[in-house]
């Protein structure tokens, strides 16, 4: 049986393609066989960051339609043998998805796959709905930012309410915070709430922290997820909460200001003026 | 720009700036504690009220803002609260039911 893992943060715009792309990627890479599925149907974006959008022929629809098979639709990684994709429609019906072709999808994804990570569409409609519905985990992705956090309240209490699990009276997905678009320089100006601020209101473990990054969007001009680049920040980090995710204790990086040997010397000063 | 304003504006230049992360931790606190008890709430409670004013409005004018529904969590048990007030002769009717 896979465990299924939701990417889902009600806002958009915070990072969750990028994080599931990521994190599919790194599970892959510590070889579990994994799915990472759209479900942002209409607003088809996964392809891209993953770079397979020109190898796209079926998509999870087709598959809830009956019209190809689950295993023509998937499309296999460039880079893993053991990472599948699956596309989602760019059909504007938005009762494509039902959940019980949902459910046949995850049914059948989870005979062959060790992990199926669900990269849920912002908002709180079907889309996002059914995306937590099945979920074992759920990665709550957030920005340092008032929205963000409102929204990613919402979220825990729809996981805590509507999700199989939850209906079913058993536990429900266990809630993993993750925070992008981080800045400790803003942080350290008290421009911008930090770690032990947005665990205080939103109180779930926090599995890690990604800087803000000019190796995110490099990655998704290029259609790589950032996590193949171990040079960058971003990358090391999501490296790390993949690892933290397996069961790992690694403390946080890059959650304190860089800084050069000029400002070390000037510090006093700084501290002083602020 | 009058003297007072001049010396105003020399102050702030060596005030610290507001921090404005501190605001946004507080404000959230604020909202998501608002918005958390509301999460709980039973789904039939706004149904609940407009029958009520239905109910009522049949005997004595009211509006809508006359009527406080809430439901508060104790021990175990619901405690539904309802709070109407009487427009015409400012009588309050206080109904605490449990459910």
């Amino acid at each position: 049986m896979a465990e299924i893992i939701v990417v889902t943060s009600g806002k958009g715009g915070v990072g969750k393609t990028t994080t599931s792309a990521s994190f599919a990627m790194g599970l892959a890479e510590r070889e579990h066989r994994t799915a990472v599925v759209d479900f942002d149907i209409g607003l088809r974006n996964l392809d891209l960051i993953m770079g397979c959008e020109r190898r796209v022929v079926y998509d999870f629809v087709n598959v809830i339609r009956g019209e190809a098979s689950l295993n023509q639709a998937l499309i296999r990684d460039r880079h893993l043998r053991n990472l599948f994709i699956l596309p989602a429609s760019q059909t504007r019906d938005k009762d494509a998805l039902t959940p019980e072709g949902v459910a046949k999808v995850m049914e059948e994804l989870s005979q062959s796959f060790d992990y199926i990570v669900c990269d849920s569409p912002a908002g709180i409609e079907r889309g996002a709905q059914l995306a937590m519905y099945f979920a074992d985990h759920a990665i709550v992705v957030t920005n340092p930012e008032v929205s963000s956090v409102r929204d990613s309240d919402r979220m825990l209490g729809l996981l805590s309410s509507k999700t199989k699990r939850a209906e079913e009276g058993r536990e429900p997905p266990q809630q993993h915070l993750l925070l992008t678009r981080y800045s400790p320089k803003r942080v350290s100006r008290g421009d911008m709430l930090g770690i032990v601020d947005v665990n205080e209101i939103l109180a779930i473990p926090l599995l890690g922290v990604i800087p803000e990054s000019p190796a995110v969007l490099r990655a998704s001009n290029s259609g790589e997820p950032v996590i193949l680049n171990r040079e960058s920040d971003a990358g090391q980090a999501y490296a790390d909460a993949v690892a933290r995710f397996c069961g790992e204790t690694i403390p946080q990086r890059f959650i304190e200001e860089k800084q050069g040997w000029i400002k070390k010397l000037f510090s006093f000063r700084e501290k002083e003026s602020v | 720009m009058s003297f007072q304003t001049g010396i105003n504006k020399i102050l702030q230049y060596f005030q610290r700036p507001t921090r404005s992360a501190s605001i946004a931790k507080e404000r959230l606190q604020i909202i998501i504690a608002h918005e958390r008890t509301k999460q709980d709430r039973p789904d039939y409670l706004p149904m609940l009220q407009k029958d009520l004013i239905d109910v009522i409005a049949k005997y004595v004018p009211i509006n809508v803002e006359d009527i406080h529904i809430d439901v508060d969590r104790q021990e175990g048990c619901s405690i539904l609260e309802l709070n109407i007030m009487l427009p015409d002769r400012a009588l309050s009717a206080r109904v605490a039911e449990t459910v």
